[in-house]
């Protein structure tokens, strides 16, 4: 058993490597991940990394066996709620910030309520029609929020085919933009974690202040 | 009237669902902007274009 790292001990690693300056606009980002599959559990890890100070993770599904192949979540966890499993995890990655872990299916009556806090929300469903759902009700009703949405990370194509493009107001895109899930077949674990990758860079540019993608 | 960038001409007095089923959107998958201001999917039938407007439309895929 390693010895207690204590909150000072982290924060201080934290700033030798991201910088003082960098580390207070990190830590005070409040971030919301709606959907906590391939893209979701990834970019929770990274941002947890990042030590982003608020993080509030939604998902209604369990761990399931078929989930392993992508996401971040290990054996042990099959069975578990996903926000309960990934907020065990991110806990053994840094236990001195904030995380919110909400069990349930989003929809667009407890969205606003459940990310009011939010200066930064991350889109991270599978299904295209919930990702449609997710953007409508935050851009209307959550006047504060950026959004990132993760589309088009299906198969096996090139990686530098993902790029993050700003599309609307407040709006930023991530993905290939077509590697449709219904179509390619399946979901591999290098390109769902770019798009994730480019996800979690856009909320760090966005906390760091930097607006474009 | 611009959509994603490009002119289009549409039959004045179109809606937006008019429009989108016209350029092979599926509604149920898109996020719409008219002249910077989203819109609800519920209000696509209801809303008429002019030849003055610029649309954005985002169409999701499946995946994550």
């Amino acid at each position: 058993m390693t010895k207690q790292i204590t909150r000072q001990q982290l924060s201080a690693a934290l700033v030798e490597r991201h910088g003082q300056e960098r580390q207070q606009h990190l830590y005070t980002a409040s971030v919301g991940i709606a959907g906590l599959g391939g893209l979701g559990s990834n970019i929770a890890v990274q941002l947890t990394r990042l030590g982003i100070g608020y993080l509030i993770l939604a998902d209604c599904d369990r761990v399931e066996i078929s989930n392993l192949n992508r996401q971040s979540y290990r054996l042990c966890d099959i069975g578990r709620p996903k926000p309960e499993a990934l907020t065990e995890q991110l806990l053994q990655i840094n236990p001195y910030l904030c995380y919110e872990p909400h069990f349930l299916k989003l929809t667009p009556q407890n969205i606003p309520e459940i990310f009011a806090g939010c200066n930064i929300i991350c889109e991270a469903f599978d299904d295209p029609e919930q990702k449609a759902m997710l953007t409508e009700t935050v851009l209307q009703r959550l006047p504060q929020a950026k959004l990132i949405v993760c589309s088009g990370m299906a198969g096996a194509g090139s990686a530098n085919a993902i790029t993050t493009s700003r599309r609307l107001n407040r709006f930023y895109l991530c993905g290939d933009g077509t590697a449709d899930i219904a179509a390619d077949g399946s979901l591999l674990a290098p390109r769902v974690s770019v798009c994730a990758a480019h996800a979690a860079t856009m909320v760090m540019r966005l906390a760091l202040g930097f607006t474009t993608p | 009237m611009q959509i994603n960038g490009q002119p289009i001409s549409t039959a004045a007095g179109s809606t937006l669902s008019q429009l989108l089923a016209q350029q092979g959107f599926d509604v149920a998958r898109v996020a719409v902007e008219l002249n910077g201001k989203i819109i609800c999917r519920s209000d696509f039938s209801k809303v008429q274009l002019a030849d003055s407007d610029t649309i954005e439309v985002v169409q999701f895929v499946g995946g994550g």
